[in-house]
């Protein structure tokens, strides 16, 4: 079995208030069939057994879709494999190197650094709460088929609903912006009928949260789209803007602008 | 303890609205005034949690997340089934029903199944009223697949990933509430022991896993939907979270566990690679649809290329054993008999641990009858995932795939309010071992979390604060204290063990071999026998040996991972107890002391048609056993047959 010997340099920050630093490991003959987080597994395991902190760093379904995972890995947020979370990532990208690797944590205003790896990503939460959703209370539903939609809508709305709210779009945007994540969001429930009745409220408090969060602007750099490892499409910040636009030009109490898309 | 079930008479069809008309209400003005604890914001949870929030309750909710939108229900891939009968193939409630009792292998509850059946329409008209993208056809009109052995397509999907697209409904729907200033949500904040004042559950202490802080939370009532138990076997397809600690601390506080031994083991999962893997990952079982499952005939042949062995030298072994069903017959049957070829020594792959571990899954078929566009329509996401992993391209060359724990039929006992043996202490979605009997189906458990989430317990659990009325606690009552106490006990027990030299994986890695080797895909007496005198002992090595640097006083991931193997266990015994107490097959369940001839599974109806609920006694090797009978007036058992 082929095997790889890893130099690493992985931020080390007790807490919040803690300035943080490099610290250097030597990882040898890891196996190229491990996940990345196995790797840090493996470390881990010797640092404890050498009776020092393991690496905190966030993970739970390790299927790339709970979005937990963030780790920056050399300069690149979830590390080179495009469309890939960092608990997909396996060994085997690095068979031929590079094998010197930077892991830091994702980095924002927004999201302050909790120990080591991991960071507060709460900002996002907040946006969602400030109009993500649908008011439809449990059990006033009518029946699913009587809205037919087109599947080609449908479809559009399901690609920006993948999303897994990991916030790779935000370390990798150079002004730390979180519009990929909103406009994702955004886009997802302005594609279906559901989401017409709050769709331009709802475009108007989100982006104001957005802005609250302390994200930057977005200026098209479209770094995100490249990190997403969903591939989230940057045309949905274009539609996130035509309907802020288009919101801005009404009056709050008409939300509704027939005419959408 | 008295187990009483509490399930309404009456024709099964109108049982539901039956019970629903008798409950109490609680005055709109009043409902304000009472507090719900909800542990858990998975799909079960979260549902709850917002439908309680809507309805007026100040709820207090909790998850380990850092969000609420990444509980483990997340990553549910397959789909949901929904008794609409929208494809017209003779589908109904009764008959999804009846399936789910079939399928559980008569042991479970029949008026819990059919409330289930029920609800089973309301959830897709609400997922899509949130805006869940569900799959549809050219008309516009929703898709449907069948999944799991079902012979009807009811089963709705959102490409591959279904459980993420309803949890991020529910999800926003608790924003919702979160924003309204219903729900209170807590998350990075771990519950670590349940409060119980007078014999009634009154509130939850918890750990801030940022800060360290140790806290009581009082209400008026508690929900547990913190999910299963199925790390226990250290790997499974669950979340590395995934803990059965919310629900190991019920029980010893009073709440009976039931049917621990009941655990599926989902047949298509990528297999271990290597003795570092921390986790197997599921593929979904829907491949199975268009997927052929072989192995090679000739032990010779197992490390050949797969493209290279002629058609006449493979064994399609469930088309072949299963003609009816074929490739789609039910998980548990599939899985034993992966375990079977694979132990035969005709398993393929790497070999781990002495053993080839993996069987194919085949879609050149597919490919020639369908086209490969189809094929990447349908699966794309998870042929990807599937080279993502192990490098080799399933377009090319078959998948590998093997048995891995995924699903947890047991867990805490409920009656059909889906309230415990402790007064006030509820357990919805896969943390209570309702519905499912001893094996459940395909694209059910999103189902039956749901349906417990948005239509059950928000009338449940009314009902019972109706009844009780509200009464203050303060924070230092004095089994308040205690409750606290016991747990920073326990914290600094974990950090300063007398010989500390193990870390909890090592434990885990060893608890989960054994379970897995002994209380597994195939279970006998001797094994188990040896499992449970193992256990204890290993307990004991943990307690002396676990080793976690740091502090409790800020972040540390070791000291959580550490608490939670704590509770495994524990756990981990009680399924071997429970496992070697049923003296039969059923389901997920397989005694190899009781299988026909060619290997089936053999039910004792006659003794064991009961749900097996076990008592906390003091002593975790001395648990005890208190049966609730099961009746069947609407479904006869029968022995399963797929053939
Ligand atoms: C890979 C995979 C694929 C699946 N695919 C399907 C499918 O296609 N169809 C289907 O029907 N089912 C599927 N299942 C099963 C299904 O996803 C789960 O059974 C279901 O989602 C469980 O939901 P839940 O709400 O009960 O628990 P979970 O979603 O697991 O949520 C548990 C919640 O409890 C919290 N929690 C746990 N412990 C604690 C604690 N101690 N303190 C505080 N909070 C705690 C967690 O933070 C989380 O919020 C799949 C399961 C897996 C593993
Ligand atoms: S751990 Fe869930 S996406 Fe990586």
């Amino acid at each position: 079995m082929s095997t790889i010997d890893l130099k690493l340099h992985i931020w080390r920050q007790k807490g919040p208030s803690d300035e943080g630093r490099y610290v250097e490991y030597a990882v040898p003959g890891v196996s190229v069939h491990m996940s990345f987080l196995e790797m840090l597994d493996v470390l881990n395991e010797g640092l404890l057994e050498k009776g020092e902190e393991a690496v905190t760093f966030d993970h739970d379904c390790r299927e790339g879709i709970c979005g937990a995972c963030s780790m920056v890995i050399n300069g690149v947020p979830h590390g080179p494999q495009k469309l890939t979370t960092t608990c997909q990532l396996h060994m085997r990208q690095f068979e031929n190197g590079p094998f010197e690797l930077w892991v830091e944590p994702f980095r924002a205003t927004a999201f302050p650094v909790e120990k080591d790896l991991m960071v507060d990503r709460t900002a996002f939460d907040r946006i969602i709460e400030s109009g993500g959703y649908v008011s439809i209370r449990t059990g006033s539903a009518t029946d699913a088929n009587e809205t037919p939609i087109r599947k080609q809508d449908s479809d559009l709305a399901m690609d920006a609903a993948a999303c897994i709210g990991c916030a790779a779009c935000v370390a990798a945007c150079p002004n730390a912006s979180a519009s990929l994540f909103t406009a994702a969001k955004i886009s997802h429930l302005a594609l279906l009928p559901q989401g017409q009745p709050e769709r331009y409220d709802r475009v108007r408090k989100m982006v104001a949260q957005m802005d609250a969060e302390g994200f930057g602007g977005c200026t098209n750099h479209e770094e995100c789209e490249a990190a997403c490892p969903k591939g989230i499409s940057v045309s949905n910040i274009a539609r996130m803007n035509r309907d802020m636009l288009r919101a801005m030009l009404t009056a709050e109490d008409t939300v509704n602008v027939p005419g959408g898309e | 303890m008295e187990l009483n079930s509490n399930e309404p008479t009456g024709p099964i069809e109108k049982r539901w609205d039956k019970h629903r008309f008798d409950m109490k209400l609680v005055n709109p003005a009043n409902k304000r005034k009472f507090s719900v604890i909800m542990v858990g914001t998975g799909l079960a949870g979260g549902a709850a949690a917002a439908s309680m929030g809507e309805l007026g309750y100040h709820v207090k909710a909790f998850c380990y997340q850092d969000s609420a939108r990444r509980a483990h229900s997340i990553a549910a891939q397959g789909g949901i089934n929904a008794a609409k009968n929208y494809q017209n193939d003779g589908d109904s409630v009764f008959r999804l029903f009846y399936d789910t009792v079939k399928g559980g292998d008569f042991r479970s509850r029949e008026s819990n199944v059919y409330r289930l059946a029920q609800m089973s329409v309301n959830i897709i008209d609400q997922c899509t009223a949130q805006g869940v993208p569900f799959a549809r056809e050219y008309g516009g009109l929703l898709a449907n697949r069948s999944f799991g052995g079902a012979q009807v397509s009811r089963t709705f999907y959102a490409r591959g990933q279904t459980g993420q697209q309803l949890l991020l409904g529910a999800y926003q729907a608790l924003a919702r509430q979160v924003k309204a200033g219903t729900v209170d949500l807590n998350t990075r904040t771990e519950m670590l022991d349940v409060i119980i004042i007078d014999g009634v559950a009154r509130g939850i202490v918890t750990r801030d896993m940022v800060t360290g802080a140790i806290e009581s939370h009082l209400a008026d009532c508690v929900v547990l939907a913190t999910g299963g138990y199925g790390n226990v076997f250290f790997l499974s397809t669950n979340a590395k979270g995934c803990n059965t600690t919310a629900t190991w601390r019920a029980h010893r506080n009073g709440a009976a566990f039931a049917n621990p031994c009941y655990t599926q083991i989902h047949p298509t999962c990528i297999p271990v690679a290597g003795d570092y893997q921390s986790k197997l990952t599921l593929m979904s079982e829907s491949l199975r649809n268009d997927g052929r499952v072989w192995v090679p005939k000739n032990a010779e042949d197992v490390t050949k290329d797969p493209g290279t062995i002629a058609e006449s030298d493979r064994d399609y072994y469930l088309e072949r054993r299963y003609p009816a069903f074929g490739n789609l017959v039910p998980r548990d049957i599939a899985s034993r008999a992966a375990k079977h070829s694979c132990d035969d020594g005709l398993g393929v792959g790497p070999e781990v641990g002495g053993q080839r571990r993996g069987v194919y899954l085949d879609f050149e078929d597919a490919i020639s009858r369908l086209g490969q566009k189809a094929i990447a329509e349908r699966y794309g996401n998870l042929f990807e995932m599937y080279e993502r992993i192990t490098g080799d391209n399933p377009y090319k060359t078959p998948m590998r795939i093997y048995p891995a724990s995924h699903y947890t039929m047991g867990g805490l006992w409920v009656d059909y309010n889906l309230m415990t043996t402790v007064p006030g202490l509820f357990a919805g979605g896969e943390a209570n071992f309702s519905d499912h009997g001893a094996n459940r189906l395909g694209a059910s458990a999103l189902m039956q979390g749901l349906s417990d989430g948005y239509f059950v317990l928000p009338y449940t659990v009314g009902n019972y604060l109706a009844r009780t009325g509200h009464e203050e606690i303060s924070d230092d009552h004095q089994e308040v204290r205690a409750a606290v106490e016991r747990v920073e006990t326990r914290m600094k027990k974990l950090l300063d063990a007398p010989n500390p030299s193990r870390t909890p994986d090592s434990f885990h890695r060893e608890l989960g071999q054994l379970v897995w080797d002994n209380c597994g895909m195939s279970r006998n007496a001797a094994n188990l026998e040896k499992a449970i005198e193992r256990i204890p002992e290993l307990r004991e090595e943990f307690w002396d040996t676990i080793m976690v640097p740091g502090s409790g006083d800020d972040m540390n991931q070791t000291l959580e991972k550490a608490g939670r193997v704590a509770d495994f266990l524990e756990l981990g015994e009680l399924m071997c107890r429970d496992a070697l107490n049923r003296d039969e097959s059923c389901g997920a369940h397989f005694r190899e002391e009781h299988q026909t001839e060619d290997g089936e599974a053999k039910r004792n109806d006659e003794d064991f048609t009961y749900a097996a609920a076990w008592e906390y006694t003091g002593d975790l090797s001395a648990p005890k056993l208190h049966k609730e009978h099961l009746s069947f007036e609407y479904v006869q058992p029968s022995q399963r047959s797929y053939k």
